[in-house]
């Protein structure tokens, strides 16, 4: 509950903290989708086990021993009718709103977008990406000499907002290096933000949204690296474009 | 003397005939199972083609992404409209409604006949999509615009969709109808099976929400083939309207699904536990009718992703996390009528009770899927592949399996129970958890839904292996799943008309079908006198 509050007052906190000039802390939501994942699978594996438990000791305790026996549960009373309703009603809509509250909490680290974040505007085509980055450079995700999707890269330490936007049918950004995923469609922008605080050449870019034919193709590296690097690749795409 | 008068004077009618113009709900159900157990045959046979492209990197089974698309999509939607949700409520409540109340027949025989009759032109149609050059390959869920851009043919599937739409309202209709007006004399709502409740349920579901459906895939043949713009937002039209809609309908199709084979559950397992249903009316007013309640609020979760404003996506988040305390409820009802229960095992029972595993797999591993922040990397993979497979496709065919066990006396005057049975059993049970928990594993790495090559991941390792063998693993298990299959269909077959000779109440069940009905049961259900019931029967009551 204490956490519910604090999403909510997060919330109202977020857009006095904008109007002043401080720093504003870099979230990593990654890293708190894997602390999220790990408290649900705790949550989930414990009710299942007690219901896994309790249904194998029944089925194995309750076996008839004759073919005429019959099963001796007593009606309930009314009072105890209630009492079994209300009583699992309760757990559940308590852990319903513990997760709800930690869920909200990671939420918001998705979707607020740090201010000092570098825009990159993305656009869809079946079936590849097109990057442009704030100083017009535009990076195509095709294929490259080598025949395999090319890199596409962004500087370590800035974060980075992913503008997108489709020129054709539904595709998604989804990069699970990062634990996010939006989709990109006509008609609409819509983003998605990365924590860039450590280098990396392992992330991978794929569509997530059905696209047609080569949809199972559609996808980039994604690297973050040190600023000179980036700048230096920037210039040669620049050149090539 | 004409040989083929008998001697009432009317003339003898062929089998075949008096099959194809019955209006009895009986035969009725029958020409649902086959129709449905055709469906899942041929759908089934997608899947492995599936499961057999993905066992490695590269291309090797499916000549193109294309093709490979289309079998995607005739898998689902031949799964969910043509074997899941006419099997249950079209072969099950068809056979099982009328006899559980004590009713002769459905209220109106003649729509009942037209609606399998749609229902198998669907099939026919949908199976011709196969041999046109530009099968559908959209998905079943069709999203704009691929559906209206692509050169397959999207009419197929709209059409696909009016027909077992129109088949399913009016045998909602029907069905509602027989509920409310012809319940034996006496029997009161709190003495209906469960089943009979979900039914209606689902069949309320069914009523209210095709519309819906119906209307937007109307909406997408316009678009694409009388130059509409309702999705296409170049023109003013809103991709997400499709997306939208097709979901207020599609999620409460899946209780469409869950409940009557939760309902075919509860049959199972009280007559095996001989036991009372625990807290019946918890089971069915919170928490069949809470479900249905909620079932309306909640397609947003299906939308998580798709660049919806953030509050609608915090708001569907509180309500589908609530759809836990009504599944809750009927949950305990479940696992309560097992205390204190005489249990006995059948092959029905042996399903009934690996059903309770699915469920809570299937379940529990839809928790995450609730939340907006987990769900923006789930989505799309292969976690959430396999999540829906165990609740949706495992756990219902499951029930609807252990149900044909469960009354197949009953339709046969036969037992299908024996060693094919159980081996069959075991095949199956071992295959799907073979098949579906490697794709859990690889989907929360990241591994996407409907691709046919997944080349990109080649260096991402989880537990020290490349998704492709997770891939390897899972497509053993689907061949595991098809043999087991192919032994069950043999048996069902051989078994209707060479199996073990069964009395009428083989289970010693106290429901009506059981009780009050020869096997299987002749025209009109009840011989000569009808069905009274009085106030304290219950069909759950064995411990007098
Ligand atoms: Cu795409």
């Amino acid at each position: 509950m204490r956490k519910l509050l604090s999403a909510m007052t997060g919330l109202a906190g977020a857009a006095l903290a904008s109007g002043q000039a401080l720093a504003q802390e870099i979230r990593n939501p990654a890293e708190e989708w894997e602390h999220l994942w790990d408290e649900v699978m705790m949550d989930i594996t414990i009710i299942g086990v007690i219901m896994t438990i309790a249904a194998i000791v029944m089925l194995i305790k309750y076996r008839a021993t004759s073919p005429d026996q019959v099963g001796t549960a007593k009606k309930l009373t009314t009072v105890q009718s209630i009492s079994f309703a209300l009583i699992p009603a309760a757990v559940f809509m308590a852990d319903d709103f513990y997760l709800a509250a930690n869920g909200w909490t990671v939420w918001n680290a998705y979707r607020r977008v740090p201010e000092n974040a570098m825009e990159v505007k993305v656009t869809a085509y079946q079936w590849y990406f097109e990057f442009e980055y704030p100083d017009g450079t535009v990076a195509d995700g095709l294929l490259g000499d080598d025949d395999l999707p090319k890199p596409i890269l962004v500087p370590q330490g800035q974060p980075v907002v992913f503008r997108m936007y489709s020129e054709d049918v539904l595709h998604s950004f989804g990069l699970p290096y990062y634990r996010v995923k939006e989709d990109i469609m006509p008609g609409r922008i819509t983003y998605v933000w990365i924590n860039t605080e450590e280098a990396q050449t392992d992330a991978v870019l794929q569509c997530a949204e059905f696209c047609g034919e080569n949809h199972s193709k559609m996808s980039n590296p994604i690297h973050v690296v040190p600023q000179d690097e980036f700048e230096a690749w920037l210039a040669k795409t620049a050149a090539e474009g | 003397m004409n040989t083929h008068t008998t001697t009432a004077g009317h003339a003898a009618v062929p089998a075949w005939k008096e099959w194809l113009l019955t209006t009895d709900h009986k035969r009725i159900g029958i020409m649902y199972l086959v129709g449905s157990m055709a469906a899942f045959g041929v759908a089934g046979l997608m899947a492995l083609i599936i499961r057999a492209e993905q066992m490695e990197l590269g291309m090797q089974i499916v000549t193109s992404g294309t093709q490979y698309n289309s079998f995607l999509y005739f898998h689902g939607a031949a799964m969910i409209l043509a074997f899941l949700i006419p099997g249950l409520t079209g072969f099950a409540a068809n056979y099982f409604l009328p006899l559980m109340i004590g009713a002769r027949d459905v209220a109106f025989p003649r729509i009942n006949a037209f609606s399998v009759w749609l229902f198998f032109f669907a099939i026919i149609l949908a199976l011709l999509s196969f041999v046109i050059p530009d099968a559908p390959d959209i998905m079943w869920t069709g999203y704009p615009p691929y559906s209206v851009n692509t050169s397959g043919n999207t009419a197929f599937y709209v059409f696909t969709v009016h027909l077992l739409g129109f088949s399913s309202i009016l045998g909602a209709v029907n069905f509602l109808v027989t509920v409310i007006y012809l319940r034996a004399p006496g029997m009161g709502w709190n003495q209906l099976n469960i089943f009979v409740w979900t039914t209606v349920a689902a069949f309320v579901l069914q009523l209210v929400f095709i519309p819906v459906l119906a209307a937007a895939v109307t909406l997408l043949l316009f678009d694409k083939y009388l130059g509409t713009h309702f999705y296409d937002p170049s023109a003013g039209g809103d991709v997400l309207l499709y997306q939208n809609l097709f979901w207020f309908y599609s999620h409460p199709a899946v209780y469409v699904i869950f409940l009557p084979a939760v309902g075919i559950l509860f049959e199972i397992i009280a007559t095996m536990s001989k036991n009372r249903v625990f807290n019946y009316k918890a089971a069915v007013y919170p928490g069949i009718w809470g479900i249905v309640a909620i079932s309306g609020i909640v397609w947003i979760h299906h939308l998580y992703i798709s660049g919806m404003p953030d509050w609608i996506r915090l708001g569907h988040m509180v309500t589908t996390l609530l759809i836990s305390v009504p599944v809750g409820i009927l949950v305990l009802s479940l696992w309560g009528t097992l205390y204190k229960g005489a249990i006995t095992y059948n092959t029905a029972m042996m399903y009934a009770a690996s059903c309770l595993y699915l469920l809570l797999i299937g379940g529990l591993t839809g928790i995450p899927l609730a939340l907006p922040s987990m769900t923006l990397h789930l989505s799309e993979t292969s976690y959430v592949h396999a999540h829906f497979h165990f609740i949706m496709a495992l756990f219902s065919a499951f029930a609807l399996f252990g149900g044909i066990y469960y009354w197949f006396p009953k339709m046969t005057g036969r037992y299908a129970d024996g060693a094919l049975a159980t081996f069959s059993f075991w095949m199956n049970f071992i295959g799907v958890n073979v098949t579906f928990w490697p794709l859990f594993i690889i989907g929360k790495e990241g591994m996407p839904r409907r691709y046919w090559d997944y080349e990109m991941f080649k260096d991402v390792l989880v537990m020290g292996h490349p998704f492709e063998d997770f891939h390897k693993v899972a497509t053993v298990g689907a061949g595991i799943i098809a043999i087991g299959m192919i032994m069950q269909t043999y048996n069902f077959i051989h078994s209707a008309f060479k199996g073990k000779p069964a009395p009428t109440n083989p289970w010693n069940s106290r429901s009506l079908e059981w009780t009050h009905t020869v096997s299987p049961p002749g025209p009109g259900n009840f011989g000569d006198t009808d069905v009274v019931v009085d106030e304290n029967w219950t069909p759950y009551e064995y411990n007098k």
